[in-house]
C-alpha cells in the first residue's frame, strides 16, 4: 500500500439507490404478474408494471452514471477508488460466471447422468423397464422419454461464423484499448465502432438462428432437455451480449465526447472486461452446446 | 446531485442529514447497518409469528386451527423469512456497522451501491408477503422449493416467489461485493491480513461464498420458473430432465448458504470470548485457516442432503466422508474458544453469556449434524424432526444467539449507552431455558419417527409436542424482553466509555461511544 493517502471519496447522499430499489420492485412484481397473466391467458397490470420498472431502472442508471461520470471528470476519484471499482467489477463477473455454471451444470447432469439413468444405466434398470422401455439415450436428445421429437442445431454453419465474429470482436476491442492507452483516438474510435458492429451482427445472426430453429428444425424451448438447455444457455448469453453492447455503446459516446485518459479509464476497462467475459462464455457454449 | 462540489466537507463536523431523506438517500455505513439490523429484527418477529402458528397447530394432534395448505405456507415462509430476511440481513448489518470501523476505513468501498443492496430487501419481502394473499395462497413447497412441488404442484403465485428470490439474491451479491472490496482495498496502513479481527476474516470468506452461490440459486429459481410456466423439463423425467437435478443445484447453493449463516457467527464469538476472558484469542492463525477450510469443504458436501434419493453408493460415500471432514476445522474452532477461556479472568456479562451458550448449544447442533452425515443412519433420520432439531440448534442457538450476543456487545458503541444488564440477563436465561424446551425434545420425536412439515401427527408424540409448543411460545415471548432492552438502551442510560468493555481490543473501541457519524476519514496507522 502507498504511504501517501489520498482522501477516499465518500459521496454525499444520493437519491438513486432508492429509485433503483423501486425499479427492482416494479420489475420483480411486474414480471411475476406478467408471467402469471400470460400462463392463464388473462390481461392484467403485470406487463405494464414491468415496463414501468425498466423505465425507472433506465432513469436511475442515467442519473446514477451521470453523477459518477461528473465526479470522475472532476477528479474526485483516487487510485484507491479506481481499485475499488475494478475489484467490484471483477467480483460481479465472478458471480455471472457462477450463474452460467448453474446452467452448464444442469446440461452436464442431464446429459451425462439423467439421460443414461433413464436408459437404465447404473442401478436404474427397473426405472427404464417400467417407465419408458422404448427410450433411446443419445445426445443430442432428439426424442424425449415422453416422446417429443426435435432436430439438433448443427455446429458447423451459423454458430461457427458467430464464434469467429465474437473472437474477432474481442481482438478489435483489445486494439481499441491499445489505441486508448497510446493516445491514438482515431484507432480507439475505429476499433470500438468495429467491435460494436461485430456484436450487432452476432446478435442478428443469433436471432436468425432462433427463427431457423423454431421454423425449420422444430427445435423449441419446450422440446425436451436439449431444447431447454440450448435456448436458456444461448438466450442468457445473448442477453449478456446485448448488455455488453449497450455498455460499449455508451463508452463509445463518451469517447466521442473526449472522455478517458491513457491513465484513467475505468469504465472502458470494465466494459472491455465484460465483453471478454461474454466472449469466453460463448466459447464454452460453442464447445458444450453445439460441438460435443 | 450536488455531490461534486461539496466533496462532503460539510460532514467534517459530524453533521447528520435529518428527516426521512437521511434514511432513504444515505450512503453512510452506520445508517445502512442500522437499517439492516432493524429490518432483520422486524423480519425475525414476523417469521417468528409464523413459527407460533406452526407450534399452535402442533400443540395437539389432529387439525385444530389452520388448514394444511396454510400450515405449509407458514413453514415455507417462516423458513424463507428467517434465512433471507432475518439472519442474513442481520449479519450484513453487523458487517456494515463494524467492518469499516475494525479495519480503519472511512466507509464501505461502494457506499451508494450499499444503500441499493439494503433497499431492495424490504421490497423483495413485500412481494413475498403479498403473494400470501394471492388466490391459491403463497409458496407452500418448503423453503427448499423442491421440484416437482414447486413446478407441477405449486400455486399460481410461484412466479412472484421466483422474482422475489431473484432480487433478494441481487441484494446479497451486491452486499457481498461491497464487503469483499472494502476488506481488500480499504484497510488502513499497517492493517495486514493476519492482523484483521476474526469477524472481518470470517465475513471476507462469507462474502466470497455469497458471490459464488447466490447466482446458482438464481439459476435454480429460473429453471423452476421456466419449468412451471414455459414448458421446459429440467426437472421432469418425461422431457429428459430429473427432479433430483433440482436438489443438486439447490443444495450446491444451499450448503454453502448454511455456512454463510454461521461463519460470521464464528467471527462474533471470536471477538467476544477474548474480551470477557481478558486474554488474546488462542490460535488466531488456525482460526483463519479453519474458516477457509470450512468454506472450501462447503462446496463438496451438498449431496448429504440427498442420501435418500438413490444416488450411486460411490457418490454417497464421497459426500459422507467430506461432510465428516468438516468436523475437524469446526472442532479446531471450538477447542480454540475453550482454550482462550482457560485461566482467563472471566466475567459474565450478557454478550459473554450468549457466547458461552453458543459454544455449548452450537456444538450440540454440530454433533447431531455428524449423526445425520452417516448415510445409513440418515436413512432413518431423513425428513424427521431430528433434522428440524439439528438445524434449529445451529441456526437459532448458533446464528441467532451470536447475533444477539453481537447486539449486546456492540450496543454501547452504537447508542453511547450501556444496556440494562439485569434485563439482559433475564432475556438470556428466559431464552436459554425456553429454546432448549423448544428444540431439544424434537430430537426424541424425530428419532421416534415424527415427520417434519406435517400439520398432524400420531398420538404417541402428543406430550412432547405440547411441551415443545410451550417452549416455543416462551421463546417467542422472551424475545420481547430483547426489544425492551434495545429500546431502553437507545433512549438513554449510563453513558458508555470509548472502550466499553475492560478487555476489549481493536480499532472500534478507540473511537468514542456512540461512534461518530464519520469515522477514520483519514486512515489511522496501526502499529
Amino acid at each position: 500500500m502507498n504511504k501517501t493517502y489520498e482522501k477516499y471519496y465518500v459521496p454525499a447522499q444520493s437519491p438513486w439507490p432508492i429509485v433503483g430499489a423501486v425499479a427492482m420492485f416494479c420489475i420483480a412484481f411486474g414480471a411475476g404478474h406478467y408471467v402469471i397473466d400470460v400462463s392463464k391467458q388473462q390481461s392484467g397490470f403485470g406487463g405494464w408494471l414491468l415496463l414501468a420498472g425498466f423505465a425507472i431502472l433506465i432513469f436511475m442508471l442515467v442519473g446514477w452514471f451521470r453523477n459518477v461520470i461528473d465526479e470522475s471528470m472532476a477528479g474526485l476519484y483516487s487510485a484507491q477508488m479506481d481499485r475499488s471499482f475494478r475489484q467490484g467489477m471483477i467480483w460481479f463477473i465472478v458471480s455471472e460466471v457462477m450463474f452460467f455454471m448453474a446452467f452448464f451444470g444442469a446440461l452436464f447432469y442431464g446429459r451425462v447422468i439423467a439421460m443414461e439413468w433413464l436408459g437404465g444405466a447404473s442401478n436404474n434398470a427397473m426405472t427404464f423397464a417400467i417407465l419408458w422401455p422404448d427410450f433411446q439415450p443419445s445426445w443430442p436428445l432428439l426424442k424425449t422419454p415422453g416422446g417429443i421429437e426435435t432436430q439438433s442445431m448443427p455446429a458447423w454453419g451459423l454458430p461457427t461464423i458467430n464464434t469467429v465474429l465474437l473472437v474477432i470482436s474481442s481482438v478489435t476491442l483489445h486494439f481499441a484499448h491499445v489505441g486508448l492507452e497510446k493516445e491514438k483516438r482515431g484507432q480507439l474510435k475505429l476499433f470500438l465502432l468495429l467491435t460494436l458492429l461485430l456484436g450487432a451482427v452476432f446478435l442478428c445472426l443469433q436471432g436468425y438462428e432462433y427463427i431457423h430453429a423454431y421454423r425449420d428444425l422444430g427445435l423449441r424451448l419446450d422440446s425436451g432437455f436439449y431444447g431447454n438447455t440450448f435456448f436458456l444457455l444461448t438466450g442468457f448469453h445473448g442477453l449478456h451480449v446485448t448488455l455488453g453492447a449497450i455498455i460499449l455503446l455508451f463508452i463509445f459516446f463518451r469517447v466521442l465526447k473526449g472522455h478517458f485518459t491513457p491513465e484513467k479509464h475505468f469504465a472502458f476497462k470494465a466494459g472491455a472486461l465484460y465483453w471478454h467475459f461474454v466472449d469466453v462464455v460463448w466459447l464454452c457454449l460453442f464447445v458444450f452446446v453445439y460441438i460435443i | 446531485m450536488s455531490a461534486i462540489t461539496t466533496e462532503h466537507d460539510d460532514h467534517a463536523h459530524d453533521h447528520k442529514p435529518s428527516g426521512i431523506k437521511r434514511w432513504l438517500f444515505t450512503t453512510n455505513h452506520k445508517d445502512i447497518g442500522s437499517m439492516y439490523l432493524i429490518f432483520a429484527l422486524v423480519m425475525f418477529f414476523l417469521g417468528g409469528s409464523m413459527a407460533m402458528v406452526i407450534r399452535l397447530e402442533l400443540f395437539q394432534p389432529g387439525m385444530q386451527f389452520v388448514e394444511p395448505h396454510f400450515f405449509n405456507q407458514m413453514t415455507t415462509v417462516h423458513g424463507l423469512i428467517m434465512v433471507f430476511g432475518a439472519v442474513m440481513p442481520a449479519f450484513t448489518g453487523l458487517a456494515n456497522w463494524m467492518i469499516p470501523m475494525m479495519i480503519g476505513a472511512p466507509d464501505m468501498a461502494l457506499p451508494r451501491m450499499n444503500n441499493w443492496s439494503f433497499w431492495i430487501l424490504p421490497f423483495a419481502f413485500l412481494i413475498l408477503l403479498l403473494s400470501l394473499f394471492m388466490p391459491g395462497g403463497g409458496p407452500s413447497f418448503g423453503w427448499t422449493f423442491y421440484a416437482p412441488l414447486s413446478t407441477t404442484y405449486s400455486g399460481d403465485s410461484t412466479a412472484l416467489f421466483v422474482f422475489s428470490v431473484h432480487i433478494m439474491g441481487i441484494s446479497s451479491i451486491m452486499g457481498a461485493i461491497n464487503v469483499i472490496v472494502t476488506i481488500w482495498n480499504l484497510r488502513a496502513p499497517g492493517m495486514t491480513w493476519m492482523k484483521m479481527p476474526l469477524f472481518v476474516w470470517t465475513w471476507f470468506i462469507t462474502a466470497f461464498l455469497l458471490i459464488m452461490v447466490m447466482p446458482v440459486l438464481a439459476g435454480a429459481v429460473t429453471m423452476v420458473l421456466t419449468d412451471k410456466y414455459f414448458g421446459t423439463s429440467f426437472f421432469d423425467a418425461a422431457g429428459g430432465g430429473d427432479p433430483v437435478l433440482f436438489q443438486h443445484i439447490f443444495w450446491f447453493f444451499g450448503h454453502p448458504e448454511v455456512y454463510i449463516m454461521i461463519l460470521p457467527a464464528f467471527g462474533i464469538i471470536s471477538a467476544i470470548i477474548p474480551t470477557f476472558a481478558r486474554k488474546p484469542l488462542f490460535g488466531y492463525a488456525s482460526m483463519v485457516y479453519a474458516t477457509a477450510s470450512i468454506a472450501i469443504l462447503s462446496f463438496l458436501v451438498w449431496a448429504h442432503h440427498m442420501f435418500t434419493t438413490g444416488m450411486p453408493v460411490f457418490a454417497t460415500l464421497f459426500f459422507m466422508y467430506c461432510t465428516m471432514l468438516i468436523a475437524v476445522p469446526t472442532g479446531v474452532k471450538v477447542f480454540n474458544w475453550v482454550a482462550t477461556m482457560w485461566r482467563g479472568a472471566m466475567t459474565f456479562e450478557v454478550p459473554m453469556m450468549f457466547a458461552l451458550a453458543f459454544i455449548v448449544l452450537f456444538t450440540i447442533g454440530g454433533f447431531s449434524g455428524l449423526m445425520l452425515a452417516i448415510t445409513p443412519a440418515d436413512f432413518q433420520y431423513h425428513d424427521t424432526y431430528f433434522v428440524v432439531a439439528h438445524f434449529h440448534y445451529v441456526l437459532v442457538t448458533g446464528a441467532v444467539f451470536s447475533i444477539i450476543a453481537a447486539a449486546y456487545y456492540w450496543l454501547p458503541k452504537w447508542t453511547g449507552y450501556m444496556y440494562d444488564e439485569r434485563l439482559g440477563q433475564l432475556h438470556f436465561w428466559c431464552s436459554l431455558i425456553s429454546v432448549n424446551m423448544l428444540f431439544f425434545p424434537m430430537h426424541f420425536v424425530g428419532l421416534a419417527g415424527m415427520p417434519r412439515r406435517i400439520p398432524d401427527y400420531a398420538l404417541q408424540f402428543a406430550d412432547f409436542n405440547a411441551f415443545i409448543s410451550i417452549g416455543g411460545f416462551l421463546f417467542g415471548l422472551s424475545q420481547l424482553i430483547f426489544v425492551w432492552v434495545l429500546v431502553k438502551c437507545a433512549r438513554g442510560g449510563v453513558p458508555a466509555t470509548a472502550q466499553v468493555w475492560e478487555g476489549a481490543e481493536g480499532l472500534e473501541w478507540e473511537v468514542p461511544s456512540p461512534a461518530p457519524y464519520h469515522t477514520f476519514e483519514t486512515p489511522p496507522v496501526i502499529k
